[in-house]
C-alpha cells in the first residue's frame, strides 16, 4: 500500500499555521437513537436554537482566522447537504465547505483516511475533526494555542462530568501539571477518570494519518478482537459473523482504534474545558442542547434573538416567519421555526417548536419538541420534565419505570383540544385525543 | 349546602333550627345572622364538647326541641337532594306514629343498610339488613327524618347511633315509618360525591328553568349548568362548563377553561389555567397555564403556582403547590 503522506516536512512543504476542519457527520443507518426527528430530518441538520446543529459547529470553525476549508465527512446522499452547503456559504464566506460522502460506513477515522488526499491538499499543518453530535462552545482557538505551545501531536477537548456519568464516555487520565493525555480508554466498565472526551480534536497531520495507517494494518494483521478491550465490545464482535467482518475490517473509528494508541505517545494533550458541553444523543437531547446554545447566544448579545417583554422570557428565538400572539407567553429556552403559528393566551417553555405547526389558543406546552407540522389542541397541555443541569441522561425514572424526560411529537402530529400528553414519544402521524403519559406512541 | 337546606326548611314552614357541630363552630356563626333575617327563622349551634354520635345531639338539644308538642325534622348535613318536608311532615303526621325516615331507592343496595317494611305494610318498617347479600329490598336510609318530641325520651346524653339503637328500638315498637324520596338522592360526604352531587343539583335547577343558572346565552357559558355568583369576576375568552359552581367574590382571569368544578368564594383562578373535576377551596388562587384535574380538593388559602398539573391531589389548606402533583396524593 503506498501512501501519499507528508512527513514532518514543514520546512519544505507544509504551510505554517494552515489549518483545516472536518465535520463527521455519520450517515441515515445512524442516528437511530434521535428517532422520531430522524425520520424526517437528518440528525445535522435537526434545527437547535434557530439553525441546524452542524451551523452551531460552522460558527465556531469560522472564528478561527487560519481555517479556510471544511470538509462534512458522511454516507449520506449526496442530495442531502446540498442546500445547507449553499445556504452556509453565503453565511461564511471566508468558509469552503464541501461534502465527502463515504461509499459506506467507515468509522469515524476510516472516513478521514479515505479521504486524506482531500483534507492534505494545499498542506495543512492541523486539522480539526468535529462530531457533530456535540453541543459546546468549541473553543478552537484555545485548542490551537495549546497544540502550538506543546508543539502537540493531537489535542483532545475534554470536560468534567459526574462520576456515575463518567464511564458513559470516552475517558481521559492526564497529568494535571503538563496536560498531557497518560491513559485513554472508551466507555470503560469500571471508573478511570471524571475527565471525559467531548468528541473534539485537533491533530496535527504529520501525526494523525501514520497513526491511522498503523491501526489499519494492525487491522488486517491481528486478529479483530485483539484491538478490543471492554467486554462491551467483545460481546458485540463475537456476534459479527465471518462475512460482515471482513467487510468491517475498513472500520476504524477514533475513539476506539485511535486515541488510546496516541496516549502511548508523549505529545498528546487534553484541553479542559469550563464551558457548557452536551452530546446531541438522543431526541430528548435536543432540548438541553436548545437551550445551551439559545443562552450563549444571548450573553453575546445576539440580534437573532426576540426582544424580552412580559411575554417574552429570554433567551427565545423566533423565525421571522413565525406568527405569535402578542397575549402568548414564551422563555426561556424556546425556539419558534419558520411558519410555526402560536395562538392566544398559549404558553411555550423549554421547547422546540419546528416549522408549520400550530400551538392552539390557552395551550401550554413545556420540556417538549413540536414536529413539523404538527397541531397542538387549545388548552392542551404537551409536557416534559426538567431533567437537572449535570444531568447527561435524557431519561427519567418515573414510579420505577424508566421514561423520556422530554415529550417528542413527530411530524404532522395531533393533540386534540384540552388532551394533557406527559413523557410521550409520538411518531409522526399520529393523533391525539385521549391524555396519555409515560408512552412510546408508535 | 346547608343553604340550600335551611331554605328548604323555612319554606316548609320550620321556625326554629338547631345546628348540631362539633368543629370550628365560629364558621358557621359567621353566616347565621344573615340566614336567620332573610328566611324570618331561628337558628341555634348546639355545641358538643365531645362527640355524641348521631342521636346525643338531639337529647342535647331536648329543650328547643320541645319548645312545643310538633314534630320536628332531622338532617344529615352532607346529603344533598331535593328536599320533600311539606310532603313528609304530612305523610309523618297522617299515620299517627313515632317517627318516619325518608328513603331512597338505590341501584346497588348490597352497599348500604337496606329498609324491610312489615308484610302487607307499604310504610312501616319490620328490620334493617346491613349491607345485604342476597336482595332484600333497595331502599336505603337518606339521612332525613321527622321525629315527635317522644323519640327524645327515647335517648340518652351520651355518644349514641340514632340508626343502631334508637331505629331497631321504634321498629322494635311498630313506630317508625318510611317516605319514599322522588328525585335525586347524593351522599356528598367525600369530595368526588360532592362534585356528583353539585352536578346532580345544578342538573335540577336546569330542568326547574330557575333563574339563579347563568344563562347559556353568555358566551363562555358551555354546556349548561353553570351558577355563578353576581359578585363573581369573569374574564375575557373563558369557556365554562357544564356543571361549574362559581361562588362570591370569585376572580377568574381570561382564557380560563372550567368544568365540573366548584370554586369557592374569594378563590381566584388565573389567565389560561384549565380546571376539571375540582374543588377550589375559599380563598385560594390557581396559577396561569395550571391544570387541575380528577378530583383535586384544595383546602382554603392554598396556592397552585404557575403551570403546575395537580391530578387528584388533596392539598391541606395555607399550602403553595410549586411541584406537579403527577399521582393523586395528599399534600400536607
Amino acid at each position: 500500500m503506498s501512501l501519499q503522506v507528508p512527513f514532518r516536512e514543514k520546512a519544505n512543504g507544509g504551510v505554517p499555521g494552515a489549518t483545516k476542519a472536518v465535520i463527521l457527520v455519520g450517515g441515515a443507518s445512524r442516528g437511530t437513537r434521535f428517532r422520531p426527528l430522524s425520520l424526517d430530518v437528518p440528525k445535522p441538520l435537526f434545527d437547535v436554537a434557530g439553525h441546524p446543529i452542524i451551523w452551531h459547529c460552522l460558527t465556531a470553525i469560522d472564528k478561527v482566522p487560519s481555517i479556510h476549508e471544511v470538509y462534512l465527512i458522511g454516507y449520506y446522499e449526496e442530495s442531502v447537504f446540498r442546500d445547507f452547503i449553499k445556504d452556509a456559504s453565503s453565511q461564511f464566506p471566508n468558509l469552503s465547505i464541501k461534502y465527502l460522502r463515504e461509499y459506506q460506513a467507515l468509522g469515524t477515522a476510516g472516513g478521514l483516511y479515505h479521504f486524506r488526499d482531500a483534507i492534505l491538499k494545499g498542506r495543512p499543518e492541523h486539522i480539526f475533526v468535529l462530531n457533530s453530535d456535540v453541543c459546546c462552545s468549541f473553543p478552537l482557538n484555545d485548542m490551537l494555542k495549546l497544540a502550538e505551545e506543546k508543539d502537540a501531536e493531537a489535542v483532545i477537548l475534554g470536560t468534567r462530568v459526574s462520576e456515575d456519568a463518567a464511564t458513559n464516555f470516552g475517558c481521559i487520565v492526564s497529568d494535571a501539571h503538563t496536560r498531557r493525555v497518560l491513559h485513554y480508554v472508551e466507555k470503560p466498565e469500571s471508573y478511570i477518570s471524571n475527565l471525559i472526551n467531548c468528541g473534539v480534536y485537533l491533530f496535527s497531520t504529520d501525526a494523525i494519518f501514520p497513526s491511522i495507517r498503523s491501526a489499519i494494518k494492525r487491522r488486517t494483521d491481528r486478529p479483530r478482537l485483539g484491538s478490543y478491550r471492554s467486554s462491551d465490545n467483545l460481546a458485540s464482535s463475537f456476534m459479527i459473523d465471518d462475512d460482515e467482518e471482513s467487510e468491517k475490517t475498513e472500520v476504524i473509528r477514533l475513539e476506539q482504534d485511535i486515541l488510546s494508541d496516541m496516549a502511548d505517545n508523549k505529545q498528546f494533550f487534553v484541553y479542559e474545558t469550563k464551558d457548557f458541553w452536551r452530546q446531541i444523543k438522543t431526541a430528548g437531547s435536543a432540548i438541553p442542547a436548545n437551550a445551551l446554545y439559545l443562552q450563549k447566544a444571548w450573553q453575546n448579545g445576539s440580534t437573532e434573538l426576540a426582544a424580552p417583554s412580559a411575554n417574552i422570557i429570554p433567551p427565545v428565538y423566533i423565525h421571522p416567519t413565525a406568527q405569535v400572539h402578542p397575549t402568548a407567553k414564551l422563555g426561556p429556552n424556546v425556539s419558534i421555526g419558520p411558519r410555526a403559528v402560536i395562538g392566544a393566551g398559549a404558553r411555550v417553555k423549554e421547547s422546540i417548536v419546528l416549522e408549520d405547526a400550530e400551538i392552539k389558543h390557552d395551550a401550554c406546552v413545556l420540556y417538549s419538541i413540536i414536529g413539523w407540522s404538527s397541531r397542538v389542541g387549545a388548552w392542551a397541555r404537551v409536557e416534559g420534565t426538567s431533567t437537572p443541569v449535570t444531568s447527561h441522561s435524557t431519561s427519567i425514572i418515573k414510579n420505577g419505570v424508566k421514561v423520556q424526560a422530554i415529550t417528542i411529537l413527530g411530524k404532522e402530529c395531533g393533540v386534540g383540544d384540552e388532551v394533557r400528553v406527559q413523557n410521550c414519544v409520538c411518531l409522526p402521524f399520529k393523533e391525539l385525543k385521549r391524555d396519555v403519559a409515560n408512552e412510546v406512541i408508535m | 349546602m346547608i343553604l340550600h337546606q335551611i331554605e328548604a326548611l323555612a319554606a316548609a314552614g320550620v321556625t326554629d333550627i338547631v345546628l348540631a357541630v362539633n368543629y370550628r363552630p365560629e364558621i358557621m356563626e359567621k353566616y347565621l345572622a344573615e340566614y336567620e333575617e332573610q328566611f324570618g327563622i331561628n337558628i341555634t349551634i348546639s355545641i358538643e364538647s365531645e362527640p355524641l354520635g348521631t342521636a346525643g345531639p338531639l337529647k342535647l338539644a331536648e329543650r328547643i326541641l320541645r319548645k312545643d308538642d310538633t314534630p320536628f325534622f332531622v338532617l344529615n348535613s352532607d346529603i344533598t337532594c331535593e328536599y320533600p318536608f311539606k310532603e313528609l311532615a304530612e305523610f309523618h303526621k297522617s299515620h299517627g306514629d313515632e317517627g318516619t325516615i325518608v328513603v331512597t331507592k338505590v341501584e346497588e343496595p348490597s352497599k348500604y343498610g337496606v329498609i324491610v317494611h312489615k308484610p302487607n305494610h307499604p310504610s312501616r318498617i319490620d328490620r334493617f339488613v346491613e349491607k345485604p347479600v342476597e336482595f332484600v329490598g333497595n331502599r336505603i336510609n337518606a339521612g332525613i327524618y321527622i321525629f315527635n318530641t317522644s323519640v327524645l325520651d327515647r335517648i340518652e346524653l351520651r355518644p349514641t347511633s340514632i340508626e343502631q339503637e334508637t331505629f331497631p328500638a321504634m321498629v322494635k315498637d311498630g313506630q317508625l315509618h318510611s317516605f319514599d324520596l322522588e328525585g335525586f338522592w347524593m351522599d356528598v360526604g367525600q369530595p368526588k360525591d360532592f362534585l356528583t352531587g353539585t352536578c346532580l343539583y345544578l342538573s335540577s335547577l336546569s330542568k326547574k328553568g330557575s333563574k339563579l343558572l347563568t344563562p347559556p346565552t353568555e358566551p363562555y357559558v358551555h354546556g349548561g349548568n353553570v351558577l355563578i355568583d353576581p359578585s363573581a369576576k369573569i374574564g375575557k375568552n373563558c369557556r365554562i362548563g357544564p356543571n361549574v359552581t362559581i361562588g362570591p367574590d370569585v376572580v377568574v382571569g381570561d382564557g380560563v377553561r372550567l368544568q365540573r368544578c366548584v370554586l369557592l368564594s374569594g378563590s381566584k383562578v388565573k389567565d389560561h389555567a384549565w380546571v376539571k373535576s375540582t374543588i377550589v377551596g375559599w380563598n385560594s388562587v390557581v396559577g396561569k397555564w395550571a391544570r387541575l384535574e380528577n378530583v383535586t380538593v384544595l383546602g382554603d388559602d392554598v396556592t397552585i403556582g404557575d403551570e403546575i398539573y395537580v391530578n387528584g391531589g388533596s392539598i391541606l389548606p395555607h399550602k403553595t403547590i410549586k411541584a406537579n402533583v403527577d399521582v393523586p396524593a395528599i399534600i400536607m
